[in-house]
């Protein structure tokens, strides 16, 4: 397929754009995508850049769209105005939308990198279940039942725990 | 302020460091929040200033940073914040208002950390040339002794919490920057721009958005935070860069053995704009100065050192050369002084 603007190329990226139900479709070679990039205003403002990703998420579900994160009191639409978010309780407050919007940047949701030195009781068993639960998969995978039971008593020892604290 | 700066031999700027020619700098950042306080953009000036309060009278007790100078933002002039910037220690969005803001930095400008940009703390090492592993270690470092003394924003699925969403995990930031006129020049470029996007990997010029080949210097960096390791992103992030590495070498190859001529050509016009010219701006002394370093690593121009073009790529920038003559100037001025160290140091003539 031609590109669309300069009718020589071979059209490498394809949008599909649907507004007001009306599909439409832009076939772009590389080098017009790159001469139309350069002329978009050279400080690429990140809650523009965001947009793209939330707006099909807040089409889906107007309601949620309205959650307010319970500490400091902005709401998920105020998140997709900014493309930043007010304070850390916020990831929990719109965790359910933010899930597949992380997906969408990073191509996953879990964190598998470093842990602070110091952290909060509640964090350390949220991170010895998780680990634990990984382990309890792997072992159902494998056939390992004896150990999986082992782990199903373990994760039930922690969780208990966890109650305590 | 930070005149001691201009020329200094020791930073990450001399172009020193591992398998410099091509790569110039590597840097690693990671982005932390405070638990208990709001966003930097959301918070109050009272808040921000009590942050800097805690920060600055922590600091001094990790090791690394013992010597370091600690700036409040608000104390510096414009000239000066954007000396910094050009130096690669403060970013553009850390430029405006300033009450609130506060930058920590060693001497030798390898660690610096600005407090209340985006996030309440950026941290970040600079090293000379392809050193991702040394500037790695030396973040932990700092990393685990500030997570000693401060709560901060984690969640154990989700990693660190940052502002933007785009930052979130990891919270790192890892690039190098690269040197690669040959490939500019064989149009070669751009199919390793492109293939960089494919598999998540960002290229920008020597300041980010906008600045794509000015002196054919280009950023490359990771764009996803979230779902590898730290040492599994600085990995992938090495490969590529190496890759590209090789990439750049092949094309100097193929310049020396197919274009010869017309390159020792570009080479000497270049170095004859730089030591004859009376007006200069920074765009264009970038794009000879790049000539001129393609054609002392290959040989073409064998009496100037490369460090000396090194330094020449820093100190040629708006505020350095402000700074160099202790005054403010309009663009016309500068263009002037400009033309005139760069015909002073490369022919080592002192004007009368």
């Amino acid at each position: 397929m031609l590109c669309d603007f300069c009718h020589k190329n071979i059209a490498t990226i394809h949008l599909t754009e649907l507004v007001g139900g009306k599909i439409t479709e832009i076939h772009i070679c590389s080098n017009c995508a790159r001469s139309k990039a350069s002329q978009i205003n050279e400080n690429i403002d990140i809650s523009n850049f965001l947009e793209g990703f939330i707006e099909d998420l807040t089409k889906t579900d107007k309601t949620e769209a309205g959650y307010k994160c319970s500490n400091c009191g902005m709401s998920y639409l105020d998140f997709k105005k900014k493309g930043r978010f007010g304070c850390a309780n916020c990831y929990i407050s719109f965790k359910k939308l933010l899930l597949p919007l992380l997906r969408k940047i990073h191509g996953s949701t879990t964190h598998v990198g470093k842990v602070p030195k110091k952290i909060d009781k509640e964090v350390l068993y949220e991170l010895r279940l998780k680990n634990l639960k990984v382990s309890l998969e792997r072992a159902i995978q494998l056939e390992e039942y004896e150990e999986a039971a082992k782990i199903r008593d373990e994760i039930k020892k922690v969780e208990e725990k966890r109650k305590d604290v | 302020m930070f005149e001691s700066f201009l020329e200094n031999k020791n930073s990450w700027l001399n172009g020193k460091g591992p398998e410099s020619n091509i790569i110039f700098s590597s840097r690693i950042r990671f982005a932390r929040n405070l638990s208990n306080y709001h966003f930097p953009w959301k918070a109050s000036i009272e808040e921000k200033e009590e942050i800097l309060k805690e920060i600055f009278s922590f600091y001094k007790n990790i090791d690394l940073l013992k010597d370091a100078i600690f700036i409040d933002m608000k104390d510096l002039e414009d000239l000066d914040k954007q000396f910094l910037l050009e130096r690669h220690i403060i970013s553009q969005e850390f430029i405006g208002p300033s009450r609130g803001k506060g930058l920590i930095l060693t001497l030798d400008e390898v660690i610096s950390i600005m407090i209340n940009e985006e996030d309440h703390l950026r941290m970040q090492i600079i090293k000379s040339g392809f050193d991702l592993k040394k500037a790695e270690s030396l973040l932990n470092r700092i990393d685990d002794e500030f997570s000693k003394f401060f709560s901060f924003a984690f969640l154990s699925d989700l990693g660190y919490l940052t502002s933007c969403p785009t930052n979130v995990g990891t919270g790192l930031r890892v690039s190098c920057m690269l040197h690669l006129p040959a490939l500019v020049l064989t149009r070669r470029i751009n199919k390793v721009l492109d293939a960089l996007s494919k598999i998540s990997f960002t290229a920008r010029g020597l300041f980010g958005e906008g600045t794509q080949n000015l002196g054919d210097f280009f950023q490359i960096s990771n764009q996803n935070s979230l779902g590898l390791s730290e040492i599994e992103f600085i990995d992938n992030l090495s490969s590529v860069v190496k890759e590209i590495k090789e990439q750049e070498l092949e094309a100097r190859d193929l310049l020396l053995k197919k274009y010869r001529i017309s390159l020792e050509d570009s080479v000497y016009r270049a170095y004859a704009l730089l030591c004859n010219s009376r007006i200069m701006s920074s765009k264009e002394a970038f794009s000879h100065l790049s000539m001129l370093a393609l054609g002392i690593d290959l040989n073409i121009i064998e009496n100037i050192k490369r460090d000396v073009v090194n330094n020449l790529f820093i100190i040629i920038q708006p505020a350095h050369l402000q700074k160099l003559k202790k005054s403010i100037l309009k663009e016309e001025e500068r263009d002037y002084i400009r033309a005139t160290i760069l015909r002073e140091r490369l022919t080592g003539f002192k004007r009368q």
